[in-house]
């Protein structure tokens, strides 16, 4: 079977690149880190590939603003091969800083201008934050889920966050209710029974408990939440109590954990654009 | 032209950081504050028109979700405040790198504005409430600035200068100074104003070394062997001469012996290392950090180190740079290794202490810890490397010298793990830039501190910039993996002297001062040399290597740059635009430092206060308020701010439970991700202890440090530790006396275990002078472990899990006290010691790591501080699940240099007591008899069970409940004090 091509992104202050890099290749891919200068002086290069993930880290330090200097970078720096990367319908995931980029330079919530339309703003904590949340993904709601990175996830995963500007923003009530109607809120916080609730469910105090979003098209998903640190079982904070209670003597030594399958749904999307 | 340019948030959109100042003033115990406002200011320089300002900040500096903001010129800028509203603007000092510059000139250029010259920010409070000047000046100087990196802006001046402070270009001239002609007065005089903490011995011998050169030694040569020789980088007292005395009482008799140590770390520490002669141990005692081997193709490579005096100072810097600094010692193994994780541990004041007992020129301990942790935090989650261990521990004696050790631990390619130099090759810097930041932090932190040192010494405070070091680990990495470069270290304490001159040291070496690049103008030949400005490390390239090498840094915009060449002159030789300024003979550097006896003195007290009353019938309140120690309670404000998991490698995280909120005992890492192997890290560390005896102070920071990789699944099998003494003024015999004392405990205890030490550091000088009195910090010994695990799907975790399952206590509880919390918390220090008998404790560990891996335990934690009590309390709120406890089934011992006058043992001793080498341990019903038998030969109590309520019980020997409590107010009194 043909494995479909993963840009990982790189520049100064990524720091989730080889989880990153490992999740893609566990679900099939064939991944590859990826300097931006390397981009940035061969416009051509992108094309060779399917998926472009940017992963978390603190690209630049995060200075001024989280991602805001790669974001601008990307925007003034990369955006043809980008735009053409998108319009070719390939995907792109940003992970924590990555989704802080993608919605920076306008790529997500996404419109024809790339217009910031959308913001990360600092925790209602006002300090960074490692936990672990849980999430929904409302797939039994919607009936034609376009995002090609949900698919066979169960209603609710476990994911850990791990960031100080997560907290999710729209514009106005307009881009707010333009996300809703399209379907583009893709994960949210929420307890473990998958019912709204505050802090520390709710890691950052973001707007609808929004933990990630997508393009219209459903092709660009960013989320703050790592789903590349939950690809093993024994990640999970309690992988110990799993164990027993779900798997009992059948537990493989290389059980999956909830965060495989989105790259999985990814890598075989990206099959089909070989 | 310069631009101020003030953001804010929006109207209804939430100011965390303002926010968060309101409630730090609050927390000062200012009332009268109604609200804080952030502003944040970037001052550009340069040829730009208004139009490519709002451009700027449009595109770059603005988020326009959430923020508004405004551009000025500088004379209008300051409009006049309302009434009640006060504003402070804080920024950096001239010469301080501010490290968001870089980042922000990168991102106008990305806009294709190229007229920026120059990025400066600046911080603005507005402050609003009814506040005095005195309040004003005390939130400024507490909460809002350090005036070590950083000052106030006052307006009236900043709009007359200015604002960037031009750097004069700096003017050869040759500086020597007169030794030759020197008296022995005049001798401790230089060094003294020189800041080169070399004493009137070391003086007269350099004066010696250059009478035969027949000429005065220039300004250069003089720091270069002080840096050399200074405690920090030469670590005299470890490898010098001791006279040691020591004056024990053993069964009310006395018994004096008296030593000569001819080298402490070599007859003690190293000597253990040396007798057990593992064969997994590859490199020890020689590299940046000491090396074991990981699994056939890799070794992993461990170092802890502190930056205590820096962080006194300056917490944030002070700790950020240390962390930064025992990074770059993992990156500088070998031929590099990459780093996989951190641990810290801390000793701070009381976060309670009052404002008014302060000394002057001491940040209070509250402010030091939040400085500290943000510190590490800011250098941990950005370089990618998981912070996944840790302690924190408080005195009053930590006051004016807190303690913070940096820990990381490293892979590399098993062919990676050795470097050599060869005369020939190029000396190569690579990373930041040189500035004026960190001169004489080596010798600095071979005084003890004192009220001025904030004053003379701020130059050796410095701030790191993560980002720069995580850009130079990348490319060393690559460069490491195509064989570009043939040996690597850190420019650490003593800068480019110590670095190159420790590379250089068996050949010679030859460096251009001028070709160092530097960040500003103006620096001195001898300030290039020394400067400890971060973020920089040499590299030793061969000629035909070297344009690719710079190729591969180049490329990832990381600077390198050659600046001299490794000689075969056995000499080192410093040249600033052609001219001589240093020319050493490398064996007199290095070998040259005199030979000075110290007097060591240590005279064991039995007589500290014990308490004299009888058992307390209710042990509750006591169980609550032992739980509710600074030292005991949750540190989840700490553990979550850290990026424990980046890197996925995390197996057992530093918080467990039912809700991930319980205390781990040691973390487990996987640094390959595709591999079942682990590296098991955990720290044992009690100053308490040491008040009584040091000797067994070390045996059982080394128990705990091994008990806890027990605790989690691990064995004795590879096991490794590294010392970490920090000790007051070793010229001072007690002080001395003490710490000799603790290393022989260090080499009985370890060598008793077969466990070796790989590497160390020592930490001497902590002391703080108050109105002339001089106040040590308790001698404290942190041991680190890391072990080898070969399947981390046996790995086990500390929460209780099932109701029903049986809990067991495993090792034997003596009625040892002395130096508990239990005592503590009544005023009492106490005689009787937890004491360590290696080959009890290794078969209490064997049987434990037997059964674990045979998958028999269900869950397992140690016990430490607070004894069986604290343990089980922590075990049952883990896993939010109950526990009935039987005391009379408790394997208890009296020892018998106690004298006793009451008949039956004590409640309270058998649950507060902390006894070593001791664990509680949860085993389903149906493998009791498999377990039981594991345990054969060990002693072991089957004491209760786990319960499906949340009743927390504990029957007392005459089968009456001596506790009586529930898990949630047990948690609730746990996680209350720091929940900041």
């Amino acid at each position: 079977m043909p494995k479909p091509k993963v840009c990982i992104l790189r520049t100064a202050g990524t720091n989730c690149d080889m989880e990153t890099h490992f999740a893609f290749r566990e679900a099939g891919a064939d991944a590859e880190l990826v300097h931006i200068n390397n981009l940035i002086n061969q416009q051509g290069k992108l094309k060779a590939y399917q998926i472009l993930a940017i992963p978390g880290g603190f690209s630049y330090g995060d200075d001024i603003a989280a991602g805001k200097i790669l974001a601008s970078e990307l925007k003034y720096k990369l955006i043809d091969p980008i735009k053409k990367f998108v319009a070719d319908g390939k995907l792109i995931i940003g992970i924590c800083n990555g989704f802080q980029i993608l919605v920076k330079c306008g790529l997500l919530p996404g419109n024809n201008n790339l217009n910031q339309e959308a913001t990360l703003s600092i925790n209602d904590s006002a300090k960074f934050e490692d936990r672990w949340v849980y999430l929904k993904n409302q797939k039994s709601k919607i009936k034609n889920q376009k995002c090609v990175w949900v698919k066979n996830l169960p209603e609710i995963i476990y994911l850990p966050v791990a960031h100080g500007e997560g907290k999710f923003i729209t514009k106005d009530k307009a881009v707010l209710e333009r996300l809703k109607k399209n379907n583009q809120i893709i994960f949210q916080y929420c307890d473990e029974k998958g019912k709204s609730a505050a802090y520390p469910y709710n890691p950052n105090g973001s707007e609808e408990d929004i933990a990630g979003i997508s393009d219209e098209r459903g092709r660009i998903l960013g989320l703050m939440p790592h789903p590349e640190r939950h690809i093993l079982l024994t990640q999970h904070p309690r992988w110990h109590t799993i164990k027993d209670k779900k798997y009992g003597p059948s537990l493989k030594r290389w059980q999956a954990g909830d965060g495989l399958q989105i790259f999985r749904n990814g890598v075989e999307y990206a099959r089909k654009l070989i | 032209m310069s631009w101020h340019i003030e953001i804010k948030e929006k109207e209804g959109i939430f100011d965390a950081v303002g926010e968060g100042i309101k409630k730090d003033i609050l927390d000062l115990g200012i009332r009268s504050v109604r609200k804080v406002r952030f502003i944040q200011v970037y001052i550009l320089e340069g040829n730009l028109i208004e139009g490519k300002v709002r451009e700027i900040c449009e595109e770059l500096l603005v988020d326009k979700i959430t923020q508004d903001y405004a551009i000025s010129r500088p004379l209008n800028r300051h409009e006049l405040p309302e009434p009640g509203e006060f504003t402070v603007e804080v920024a950096y000092n001239p010469g301080v790198m501010d490290p968001v510059e870089e980042s922000t000139l990168k991102g106008t250029q990305d806009l294709g504005i190229i007229g920026v010259t120059s990025v400066r920010t600046a911080k603005k409070y507005i402050i609003k409430g009814n506040l005095t000047g005195e309040e004003l000046k005390i939130i400024s100087e507490k909460l809002l600035y350090n005036k070590l990196i950083q000052h106030v802006v006052d307006y009236s001046e900043s709009a007359r200068s200015s604002p960037v402070a031009r750097e004069l270009d700096y003017q050869f001239n040759l500086i020597t100074v007169d030794l030759l002609g020197a008296s022995d007065k005049r001798l401790a005089a230089i060094s003294q104003e020189g800041q080169l903490f070399l004493n009137l011995r070391e003086m007269q011998q350099i004066k010696d070394y250059f009478k035969k050169l027949k000429r005065n030694p220039t300004d250069c040569e003089l720091e270069t062997i002080a840096q050399t020789w200074s405690e920090h980088c030469g670590h005299k007292t470890f490898r010098g001469k001791i006279d040691y005395t020591e004056e024990l009482e053993v069964d009310g008799k006395k018994v004096k012996r008296k030593e000569s140590i001819d080298n402490l770390l070599k007859s003690t520490i190293m000597k253990v290392t040396k007798e057990l002669n593992k064969p997994w141990c590859v490199s020890v005692f020689q590299d940046n950090s000491g090396v074991i081997r990981f699994d056939s193709r890799h070794n992993v490579c461990f170092k802890v180190e502190t930056h205590n005096h820096p962080s006194a100072l300056e917490p944030f810097g002070g700790a950020n740079t240390g962390i930064g600094g025992v990074i770059r010692d993992s990156l500088g193994t070998g031929l590099g290794a990459k780093p996989f994780l951190n641990t810290n541990v801390f000793c701070f004041g009381p976060p309670d202490y009052p404002f008014d007992k302060l000394p002057e020129g001491v940040l209070h301990p509250k402010r030091l810890m939040k400085g500290v942790v943000s510190g590490v935090r800011d250098y941990g989650n950005k370089m990618g490397i998981p912070t996944v261990n840790g302690a924190v521990l408080f005195h009053e004696r930590f006051v004016g010298n807190p303690l913070v050790y940096c820990g990381t631990a490293g892979i590399m390619p098993k062919d990676k793990s050795f470097k050599k130099v060869s005369p020939g090759e190029l000396v190569v810097l690579v990373g930041g830039k040189t500035g004026r930041d960190g001169i004489h932090g080596a010798t600095f932190s071979s005084g003890e501190l004192t009220h001025e040192s904030e004053k003379i010494s701020s130059g050796a405070v410095q701030i790191g910039n993560p980002i720069q070091e995580k850009k130079m680990l990348d490319t060393i990495l690559q460069a490491r993996d195509r064989n570009l470069y043939t040996a690597i270290t850190d420019c650490g304490g003593g800068g480019l002297s110590s670095a190159v001159g420790e590379m250089g040291k068996g050949s010679g070496a030859k460096v251009y001062l001028d070709k160092v690049p530097l960040k500003y103008k103006g620096l001195s030949y001898t300030e290039i040399w020394i400067s400890e400005s971060q973020e920089r490390m040499i590299l030793s390239v061969s000629k035909k290597n070297i344009g690719a090498l710079i190729e591969v840094f180049n490329k990832e915009n990381v600077e390198a740059v050659v600046i001299g060449e490794f000689t075969n002159t056995k000499k080192l030789e410093l040249f600033y635009r052609d001219n001589l300024v240093c020319d050493l003979d490398m064996k007199f550097l290095h070998d040259g430092l005199p030979e000075i006896v110290k007097k060591a003195v240590y005279i064991s007290s039995n007589k500290h206060k014990a308490p004299v009353s009888s058992c307390p019938r209710n042990l509750t309140p006591y169980l609550e308020k032992l739980l509710s120690r600074y030292d005991i309670c949750s540190k989840e404000w700490i553990v979550r701010q850290y990026d424990h998991e980046v890197q996925g490698g995390s197996v057992v995280k530093p918080l467990s439970g039912i809700v991930n909120d319980g205390p781990s005992d040691a973390s487990i890492v996987r640094p390959i991700l595709n591999s079942s192997m682990g590296v098991i890290v955990s720290n044992g560390i009690n100053f308490r202890f040491g008040l009584i005896d040091p000797y067994w102070m070390a045996a059982s920071c080394i128990d705990e440090a091994l008990r806890q990789i027990i605790a989690v699944g691990g064995s004795l099998k590879e096991v490794a530790i590294l010392d970490n003494f920090c000790w007051g003024n070793p010229d001072k015999p007690d002080r001395l006396g003490s710490l000799v004392r603790a290393a022989y405990g260090c080499y009985d205890i370890a060598k008793g275990f077969e466990v070796p030490f790989i590497s160390g550091k020592d930490s001497l000088y902590n002391e703080f002078t108050v109105n002339n009195k001089s106040i040590a910090i308790p001698g404290t010994l942190l041991i680190s472990a890391i072990a080898v695990m070969d399947d981390v799907h046996k790995a086990v975790s500390m929460y209780a899990k099932n109701p029903g399952d049986l809990v067991y206590v495993v090792g034997q509880t003596y009625d040892e006290l002395g130096g508990s919390h239990y005592y503590d918390l009544m005023g009492y220090l106490g005689n009787n010691v937890p004491r360590v008998s290696p080959a009890e404790a290794k078969s209490v560990f064997n049987a434990l790591s037997k059964a674990s891996s045979a998958g028999l335990i269900k869950a397992m934690h140690d016990c430490s501080d607070g004894g069986l009590a604290v343990a089980l309390a922590e075990m049952a709120f883990a896993g939010g699940l109950g526990m009935n406890i039987f005391l009379s089934e408790v394997p208890y011992k009296e020892t018998q240099n106690v004298k006793r006058k009451t008949q039956k043992p004590r409640e309270d001793f058998i649950l507060f007591s902390e006894s070593n080498s001791r664990f509680i341990v949860e085993v389903a019903k149906d493998k009791q008899k498999e377990f039981e038998s594991a345990l054969e030969g060990v002693s072991f109590g089957l004491i209760g069970c786990v319960m499906k309520d949340k009743k927390f019980n504990v029957y007392g020997l005459g089968g009456k409940p001596c506790v009586k409590s529930d898990i949630d107010k047990l948690k609730e009194a746990w996680q209350k004090p720091l929940r900041w």
